[in-house]
C-alpha cells in the first residue's frame, strides 16, 4: 500500500515562501494548503520548521491549524518537535481557558518521550485549573500520557489528581476523569485504580443525572465494573440507573441496560422489583429497532444474547422482529436469529407465516436462512413440527435451487429429532436428487437415503450413481457416501455386496485422504471379522439431536452480557479474541447472587453466576473453540467477518478436553515436538499426583520455611511443569490461602536462551470452579536464566466439573512461544472459609441428620500432638473445633468445616494420650470431598 | 475509544483524516476503501474486522464516514456519535456532500478536535459549540473575560445545550406532533403489526433560562389523576386537540425517550415532562405506540393471474378518519413483475403511471377526505420466460399526510415558567400543529 503520495519540489517550495510571507492571510492560508496535502496522504515533513514557526500566533484558528500538523509529525521530526515546548508552556498560562484547554489538548498527542517531560508540569496546573472546561481537557490529557509513558504519569503523582476528579463539582470533569481512570485501569487490571466503593458510586450516580450523553455512557460503562455488596445495594443503584433507558441516545440506553442486566443477578427472584425491572427492560430494547439501521445491528447483536440470558425479557414482543422489506440485509439477519429463539408454541404459527414470506424474497443468504429457521423452529417446538414439514415440502416444490438445497439438510434434522414420522416425505425428497450441487445438500440426502434404505426400493442405484464422481466429491460428501452404504450393506447384504467392496477400495486404496482412510478400515475390519458387531455398530440408535445447539455457550454469554453495547457484544466474542495487548483481556462475570450458598438457592434459581455452568452443561454442546479460543486467543487469526459465530462443529468436552484440544493445535505447528508433547498430558498428572497426596511428610521439611506457625497450612512449593516439557519454561508453585483470599504462588524460571513475554493463565474446568481472578502479573519480560514469583489472585466462580482426583486442576500457561498445558491438585484446605464455625446445636443435628453411609474413618499416624495444640493448628487452616470431650483417657474433638461452595464437612477427632495414632471420622453430604479433607489433616498435623 | 476518523468520497478518496490513537496507522484508511468501499455488495455489515482493525461507518449520500479502533469500544456510542457529526456538520454548512466537506475541511477539522479528544465524545451540541467555533473565524481575540468563561461554563456546564441572556421581544413556541404510522397487512386484512413512531419537535424563541413543563394524555397521568379525583390544571391551558379523529381520552404510550435537557429521573418518579430547552429547533421526545391505532388507510389488493403471461391487479384504498379532514400527498406503490412488457391502467382518481424503471405502478392523488374510497385497476402483460423461480410479489406500499396524530395523542398544555424574567405563561405565544405521515405502509398481496 502506498502511503504517501509524492509532492513535488516546486509545491514545496512555494509553500515555504509562503509560510513566511509577513502577512497573516498569506501564511493562514498556506497553512491550510498544507493541511490538505497532509489528509491525502502527501508527505509534507520537510516543512516542519516553517509550520512550527507560524504557531506563535494570536489567531487562534491559524494555531489549531499548526497543532493538527505538530500532532501529525512531531513522532518523526523530535528534535525540532522541541522547538514548540515553549509555546505549550506558555499557552498553558494564557488567560483565556480556551487557549489553556487548546494546549494542554494538543501536549498529549505529542508522543515524543524528550518532550513529555517538559509537559508535567503546564499538566499539573490544568488539572488545578480553575476553569472546568481546562480541568475536563486535563483529565484526558493524563490519559494520553499514560498511554505514551505509564510509568511516568505514575510517577508524577497525575492518578492521585485524577482520582481527586471524581469529586469535582463539574459534572463533565467527573465523566472525562471516570473515562481516563477506566482507561488506564485496563492496563493495571489488580490495581484497583477506580477503588469504586459505595461513596464513590453515589458520586457518579449523582454525576449520571447532569453531564452530557457521552459523559453518561462513560459513567454507566464504568458502574457497569463495580459489584455491589449485597442485593439492597443492588436494588438501589438499578433504581437510580432506570431513567437512563428513557434517553434518546442509544448508547445511553444499552450501557444502562447492560449495568441492569448485571446487577439483576444479585437480586432475588422472588422479589417484586425484579420482576418491575424485567418488565422495565422490555421497552426500550424494542426502541432500539426505530433508531437508525446501523443502531439496529447493534442493539440485535445485543438483543440476541439478551434473550439467550433471558428469555422473559422480550417473550411477548415477538412481532416487533418481524423483517420489513426496506431493512438492511444485515438487519434481516439478525432479526431473523431473534425470531428464532422467541419461537415458542404460543407464537409459531405467527413465525412459520412470516417465515414462509421470507423464503420468496431475493436476497439468496437471506432465504436460506429462513429456510433453515423452519427447521430450526420444527426441531424447537414440538407441535409444530408436521407444519414445518409441509412449509419445507411446498419450498421443495418451487424448485429453485438453493432452496431446494437447504430444505433437504433441514430435513435431515427433523428425522433425526423425530425418527419414523415423517419419511413418508422421503419420495418427494428423491425427486431432486439431480438437482443437489452443494456438498452439505448432497451429504444430507445421502445420509437420508443411507439411513432409511430399507424403505427406499432404489437405494442401491441412488448410492451407486453417486459412486460414479467419488474422487470429485468434498470430504464430507464422501465420508457420508461410505457410512451410507455400508448402513445399506448392513440391511440388504444380498444385493449390494459388489457395491459395499466398490466403495470400501476407493475410501481407503485410492484416497489420499486420512480421516477416510481410517473409516474405511474400521469398517472394512468391523465387516470382515463380526458382521453382527458391525450392524450393533453402524445401525446403533442415534442419540436424538439437541434443539439449542446454536445456543452461546454460558460462560462465553455470561462474560458477553458484561459487555453490552461494546464490540464484544457485536462481534459475539470475548475482548481478547480480537483485543491486542493486555487491554480488554481480563475477564469479566456476572456477580454471584449474595448468600448463594446451596440453602437458599432453590433448584429453579440455578442461573446465578456459578450455578448455571453444570446445569446447562448437559443440553447444550458447547464448541471446542470457544475454551480454546480463550487460551490460544492471540495466536489466532483475527476475526475477518463479522457474521454470527460459526456453527458449533460438536464434541462434547470430556474432562481432558483442555489437554486433548491442546494436543492437536501442538500437533499442528510442530511435528517435531509432536511426539513428545503426545506423550505429556497423560504422563504429567501420574507425576504430578505426588506432592500433595499421601506420603509426603518427608517433603514437609522443606515447607517448613514458609513461617507463620499458626496460619494456613501452604504445602511446599513443587515444580509442576519441568523446563524441558515447556520449551524451556520451568513452572513451580503452591497454593496458599491468605486473609480469606486463595491464591496460586508460581515461580516461573526461564530456562531458555530467548527472552519470554506475554504470559498469560488458564484454567480448565474444575471441581470447585476455581478460576484466576485476574491475569497472570508478569509485566517484565523474562530473560534467560531469570526467575519471576507471581502471586496469582483465585476466585471460585469459574465455571464447575467434577474432577478426578477432586482437587485436580488442569492448566494451560501461554507464553510468547507457545501454550503449555499441565495440571496439578491443590489442598482442599485453602477451599476452608473463615466461618465455618458451626453452631453447637446445629452440628449436633447435622451429624444426626446425615446418613451413617456418608460417614468414612482414616488413622493419622505418627502424631505427636495433644488435642488442644492440634486444635489450634487446625484453626489456623479454618477447620473450626466445636466441642471437646474427654471420655476414658480419650479427647473428642468436634469439628466443622465449609468448603467455598457451601458445602460443610463434620469432624470427629480422637486423640488418646500416650497413643500417637489419630482416629477422624468425617460426615459430609458430599462423601467424596472426604478423602481431600483427610489428607488435608494429616498434612496440616504433621506440618 | 475511537482511534480515527475517515470522511470518504464515492470513490473511496480520503477527504479528511483525523487519527486520535497511536495504533492507527495510515494504512487503515487504505485498508477500508480497499475491504468495503471498492468491495460495495460484499459489505453485509456496519461492523467490519480487517486485521484485527474495527470499522464503523455510516453513508450520508454518497459520503462514507468511517470510525476505526483496535479496542472493545462502546459500539453503540460510535455509531450515536457518528450521526451526531453528520448533524454537526449539517447545522454549520447544510448537505453532507463532497463540495461542502472540501470547502470546509478545516472547520471540520477545529469540530473533530473540539468534539473528540483521545476518542472521547465531548460536548457536541451545535448550540454550544456554535458560541466558540464560527466559521468566520475565531473570535478568540475580541472575546471578554465574562465571555470567555461564558463559554466554557456552557460547554462543560448542567444546561450545555443552552446559553445564558437569550432575550427575545416576543416569547414564541412551536409544537409540532410529528407522527409515522407503520403497518404490515396480510391479503386478506389481517394486522400482522402496526405501530406509531412519534416524535414531539419544538421551535422555541423564549427569553432567559425558562423551566418547561410539558403535557399529553398519557394513559398513566391521566389514570393516576382521575383516581385522585383532582381536576387537574391542564384545563384552562388545554392547547386543543388539533383535531383528532377518535374521542378516546388517554393513550398507552410503550416508550418514550427523551431529549438530554428532560429531567429523567422526574420521569421516571412522577411521570412529569420538565426540562429548560435549547434555543431554537429541537427534539423533545419521540415515543411509540402500538395499541388502539387509527390505521387512515386500508388498502385492499386483489392479484389475478390469467395465464402465465397476464396478470390482472385491482386495489381499492378507504379512508379511514373524519369526513372533515383531508389527507395528502397519497401514493399507492404497486409493484409489478421484472418481465412486465406493457401496463394498462384506469383509475377513478388521481393519476396513475407505470415507472418501468422503478417496476412499479405508481399512483398518486392529491387530496382525499375522510371516509371516502377509491380504486385503481391495472392489466399487465407479461414477456414469457422460462425462468422457474416465482415472482416474490413484494408488498403494495403507500404515502400519505394526515394533519392528525395516528395514535391519539394530545398535547394538555406546555407551561412556561420564567422567575427572573417578567413574563408569565400567559405571554407566550404557542402553536402546535399534528402532522401523521406514513411510515412503512405496506400491504401484503
Amino acid at each position: 500500500m502506498v502511503c504517501s503520495v509524492s509532492i513535488c519540489a516546486g509545491e514545496i517550495f512555494e509553500l515555504k515562501a509562503e509560510l513566511n510571507s509577513d502577512k497573516k492571510e498569506k501564511k493562514k492560508e498556506a497553512v491550510k494548503k498544507v493541511i490538505a496535502s497532509m489528509t491525502v496522504g502527501k508527505d509534507v515533513s520537510a516543512l516542519f520548521p516553517d509550520v512550527v514557526n507560524c504557531m506563535q500566533t494570536d489567531n487562534l484558528e491559524l494555531k489549531k491549524l499548526v497543532y493538527l500538523y505538530l500532532m501529525n509529525y512531531a513522532k518523526s521530526q523530535p528534535d525540532m518537535a522541541i522547538m514548540a515546548v515553549n509555546t505549550f508552556v506558555k499557552d498553558c498560562e494564557d488567560a483565556n481557558p480556551l487557549i489553556r484547554a487548546l494546549a494542554v489538548r494538543t501536549m498529549g498527542c505529542i508522543r515524543v518521550d524528550k518532550i513529555t517531560e517538559y509537559l508535567c508540569e503546564p499538566l499539573r496546573k490544568c488539572l488545578k485549573d480553575e476553569d472546568p472546561y481546562v480541568r475536563k481537557t486535563a483529565a484526558v490529557c493524563v490519559a494520553k500520557l499514560h498511554d505514551i509513558n505509564a510509568q511516568l504519569v505514575e510517577d508524577q503523582g497525575f492518578l492521585d489528581t485524577l482520582k481527586d476528579l471524581i469529586s469535582d463539582s463539574n459534572p463533565m470533569v467527573v465523566a472525562n476523569a471516570v473515562a481516563a481512570l477506566s482507561e488506564i485501569a485496563e492496563s493495571h487490571p489488580n490495581s484497583n485504580l477506580l477503588d469504586l466503593n459505595p461513596q464513590s458510586i453515589n458520586k457518579l450516580l449523582t454525576a449520571l443525572n447532569e453531564c452530557t450523553e457521552w459523559g453518561q455512557i462513560f459513567i454507566l460503562d464504568c458502574l457497569a465494573n463495580y459489584t455491589p455488596r449485597d442485593d439492597r445495594e443492588s436494588q438501589s443503584i438499578c433504581e437510580r440507573v432506570t431513567p437512563r433507558l428513557s434517553h434518546a441516545n442509544s448508547a445511553v440506553v444499552l450501557s444502562a441496560v447492560k449495568v441492569l442486566m448485571k446487577f439483576m443477578e444479585m437480586l432475588p427472584k422472588d422479589l417484586d422489583y425484579y420482576g418491575t425491572l424485567l418488565k422495565k427492560l422490555a421497552p426500550p430494547l424494542v426502541t432500539l429497532l426505530s433508531a437508525e439501521p446501523e443502531l439496529q445491528y447493534v442493539a440485535l447483536r445485543n438483543i440476541n444474547l439478551i434473550v439467550q440470558k433471558r428469555p422473559e425479557i422480550l417473550k411477548h414482543e415477538m412481532k416487533v422482529f418481524f423483517v420489513k422489506y426496506n431493512d438492511p440485509i444485515y438487519v434481516k439477519l439478525e432479526k431473523l436469529d431473534i425470531m428464532i429463539r422467541l419461537a415458542s408454541q404460543a407464537n409459531i404459527a405467527q413465525v412459520l407465516a412470516e417465515l414462509k414470506e421470507y423464503a420468496t424474497e431475493v436476497d439468496v443468504d437471506f432465504v436460506r436462512k429462513a429456510v433453515r429457521a423452519i427447521g430450526r423452529c420444527a426441531i424447537k417446538v414440538e407441535q409444530s413440527a408436521e407444519r414445518c414439514v409441509s412449509t419445507l415440502l411446498d419450498l421443495i416444490q418451487t424448485k429453485v435451487n438453493y432452496v431446494v438445497q437447504e430444505a433437504i439438510v433441514v430435513i435431515k434434522d427433523i428425522f433425526r429429532k423425530y425418527p419414523n414420522k415423517y419419511e413418508s416425505v422421503i419420495a418427494t425428497l428423491c425427486e431432486n436428487l439431480d438437482s443437489l450441487d452443494e456438498p452439505e445438500a448432497r451429504a444430507a440426502m445421502i445420509w437420508i437415503v443411507g439411513e432409511y434404505a430399507e424403505r427406499i426400493d432404489n437405494a442401491d442405484e441412488l448410492l451407486e450413481s453417486f459412486l460414479e464422481g467419488f474422487h470429485d466429491e468434498s470430504t464430507q460428501v464422501q465420508l457420508q457416501l461410505l457410512t451410507a452404504i455400508v448402513k445399506l450393506f448392513l440391511k440388504k447384504p444380498t444385493e449390494t455386496q459388489e457395491l459395499v467392496q466398490q466403495v470400501l477400495s476407493l475410501a481407503t486404496q485410492d484416497s489420499d485422504n486420512p480421516d477416510l482412510r481410517d473409516r474405511g478400515y474400521i469398517y472394512w475390519r468391523l465387516l470382515s471379522t463380526d458382521p453382527v458387531a458391525a450392524k450393533e455398530v453402524v445401525l446403533a440408535e442415534k442419540p436424538l439431536i439437541s434443539e439449542e445447539t446454536d445456543l452461546i455457550e454460558p460462560t462465553l454469554l455470561e462474560e458477553l452480557i458484561c459487555h453490552i453495547g461494546t464490540l464484544a457484544s457485536v462481534y459475539h466474542k470475548p475482548p481478547s479474541a480480537f483485543v491486542e495487548g493486555s487491554r480488554g483481556v481480563m475477564h469479566k462475570r456476572l456477580p454471584a447472587r449474595t448468600g448463594s450458598g446451596e440453602s437458599t438457592e432453590s433448584p429453579d434459581v440455578g442461573t446465578a453466576a456459578g450455578g448455571s455452568a453444570p446445569e446447562a452443561a448437559p443440553s447444550i454442546i458447547p464448541s471446542q473453540g470457544d475454551l480454546l479460543g480463550d487460551l490460544l486467543n492471540l495466536d489466532m487469526a483475527p476475526p475477518t467477518t463479522t457474521g454470527p459465530p460459526p456453527p458449533n462443529t460438536g464434541m462434547q468436552m470430556g474432562g481432558m478436553d483442555l489437554l486433548g484440544g491442546g494436543l492437536d493445535s501442538l500437533v499442528g505447528i510442530s511435528h517435531s515436538m509432536g511426539a513428545g508433547f503426545g506423550a505429556a498430558p497423560a504422563v504429567m498428572p501420574a507425576s504430578l499426583n505426588a506432592p500433595v497426596g499421601g506420603g509426603l511428610g518427608d517433603l514437609f521439611d522443606l515447607g517448613g520455611g514458609v513461617g507463620m506457625p499458626m496460619g494456613a497450612y501452604i504445602p511446599p512449593k513443587t515444580v509442576w511443569l519441568p523446563a524441558m516439557k515447556a520449551k524451556g519454561l520451568e513452572i513451580s508453585g503452591t497454593f496458599a490461602r491468605r486473609a480469606g483470599v486463595i491464591q496460586m504462588e508460581l515461580i516461573l524460571t526461564n530456562k531458555a536462551m530467548s527472552v519470554m513475554t506475554d504470559f498469560a493463565i488458564q484454567f480448565n474446568r474444575n471441581s470447585f470452579g476455581l478460576a484466576p481472578a485476574g491475569p497472570l502479573q508478569v509485566l517484565t519480560p523474562l530473560g534467560p536464566n531469570q526467575t519471576i514469583e507471581v502471586s496469582l489472585p483465585l476466585s471460585t466462580v469459574g465455571p464447575v466439573m467434577k474432577m478426578d482426583p477432586l482437587n485436580n486442576l488442569q492448566v494451560a500457561v501461554k507464553n510468547n512461544i507457545d501454550v503449555f498445558y499441565f495440571s496439578c491438585q491443590y489442598p482442599i484446605s485453602m477451599l476452608f472459609v473463615e466461618d465455618g464455625k458451626m453452631e453447637r446445636q446445629v452440628f449436633l443435628a447435622t451429624w444426626k441428620d446425615i446418613p451413617n453411609d456418608n460417614e468414612s474413618q482414616f488413622q493419622i499416624k505418627d502424631c505427636h500432638l495433644n488435642s488442644d495444640a492440634a486444635s489450634s493448628k487446625l484453626q489456623g487452616s479454618n477447620i473450626f473445633t466445636i466441642a471437646k470431650r474427654t471420655v476414658e483417657g480419650q479427647d473428642m474433638l468436634y469439628m466443622s468445616i465449609k468448603l467455598s461452595n457451601g458445602i460443610w464437612v463434620l469432624a470427629e477427632l480422637r486423640v488418646q494420650a500416650g497413643n500417637p495414632n489419630y482416629t477422624i471420622s468425617l460426615k459430609c453430604r458430599a462423601p467424596e470431598v472426604s478423602q481431600c479433607v483427610f489428607q488435608c489433616y494429616e498434612a496440616v498435623l504433621k506440618n | 475509544m475511537i482511534g480515527g476518523l475517515f470522511i470518504y468520497n464515492h470513490k473511496g478518496e480520503v477527504l479528511i483524516s483525523r487519527v486520535y490513537r497511536d495504533d492507527i496507522g495510515r494504512n487503515a484508511v487504505d485498508a477500508f476503501r480497499v475491504n468495503v468501499i471498492h468491495a460495495r455488495q460484499q459489505v453485509r455489515s456496519p461492523v467490519t474486522n480487517i486485521a484485527r482493525t474495527s470499522f464503523f461507518h455510516v453513508k450520508r449520500s454518497n459520503i462514507w464516514l468511517a470510525a476505526v479502533t483496535k479496542q472493545n469500544v462502546n459500539a453503540a456510542m460510535v455509531f450515536e456519535f457518528l450521526y451526531k457529526m453528520c448533524d454537526v456538520m449539517a447545522s454549520y454548512f447544510g448537505k453532507i456532500s463532497e463540495e461542502n466537506i472540501k470547502n470546509n475541511f478545516v472547520l471540520i477539522y477545529e469540530l473533530l478536535d473540539e468534539i473528540l479528544d483521545f476518542g472521547y465524545p465531548q460536548n457536541s451540541e451545535t448550540g454550544a459549540l456554535k458560541t466558540f467555533i464560527t466559521q468566520q473565524g475565531i473570535k478568540g481575540q475580541f472575546q471578554t473575560k465574562e465571555e470567555q468563561s461564558q463559554i466554557t461554563s456552557q460547554v462543560t456546564g448542567q444546561i450545555g445545550w443552552r446559553r445564558e441572556g437569550i432575550k427575545y421581544r416576543r416569547n414564541e413556541l412551536f409544537l409540532d406532533v410529528l407522527e409515522s404510522v407503520n403497518l404490515l397487512m396480510s391479503p386478506q386484512g389481517q394486522v400482522l403489526s402496526a405501530h406509531v413512531s412519534g416524535r414531539v419537535v419544538m421551535k422555541s424563541y423564549l427569553s432567559g433560562m425558562p423551566e418547561c413543563k410539558f403535557g399529553m394524555n398519557d394513559k398513566i397521568v391521566i389514570d393516576k389523576a382521575g383516581k385522585g379525583g383532582v381536576t387537574n390544571e391542564a384545563g384552562k391551558s388545554d392547547l386543543g386537540g388539533g383535531g383528532s379523529t377518535s374521542g378516546k381520552q388517554s393513550i398507552a404510550i410503550d416508550d418514550c425517550t427523551f431529549n438530554q435537557c428532560v429531567r429523567l429521573s422526574k420521569f421516571d418518579s412522577e411521570r412529569s415532562i420538565s426540562f429548560i430547552p435549547p434555543d431554537g429547533d429541537y427534539e423533545l421526545m419521540r415515543y411509540r405506540t402500538t395499541k388502539d391505532i387509527i390505521l387512515p388507510f386500508r388498502v385492499i389488493p386483489l392479484v389475478r393471474e390469467v395465464g402465465r403471461t397476464k396478470l390482472e391487479v385491482k386495489v381499492v384504498i378507504k379512508s379511514n378518519f373524519k369526513p372533515s379532514l383531508l389527507a395528502q400527498k397519497i401514493e399507492v406503490r404497486i409493484p409489478t413483475p421484472l418481465n412486465t412488457s406493457g401496463v394498462q391502467v384506469i383509475c377513478m382518481k388521481g393519476k396513475a403511471k407505470y415507472k418501468a424503471s422503478e417496476n412499479a405502478i405508481v399512483w398518486k392523488i392529491k387530496r382525499m377526505a375522510g371516509m371516502k374510497e377509491s380504486q385503481i385497476s391495472a392489466e399487465i402483460e407479461l414477456l414469457p420466460t422460462n425462468d422457474k423461480k416465482k415472482w416474490a410479489r413484494p408488498p403494495i406500499s403507500m404515502n400519505f399526510e394526515v394533519p392528525f396524530a395516528p395514535s391519539g395523542l394530545k398535547v394538555r398544555y406546555l407551561k412556561v415558567f420564567e422567575s427572573k424574567l417578567n413574563y408569565s405563561d400567559h405571554d407566550v405565544v404557542k402553536w402546535v400543529r399534528y402532522i401523521g405521515r406514513s411510515g412503512i405502509y405496506e400491504t401484503r398481496c
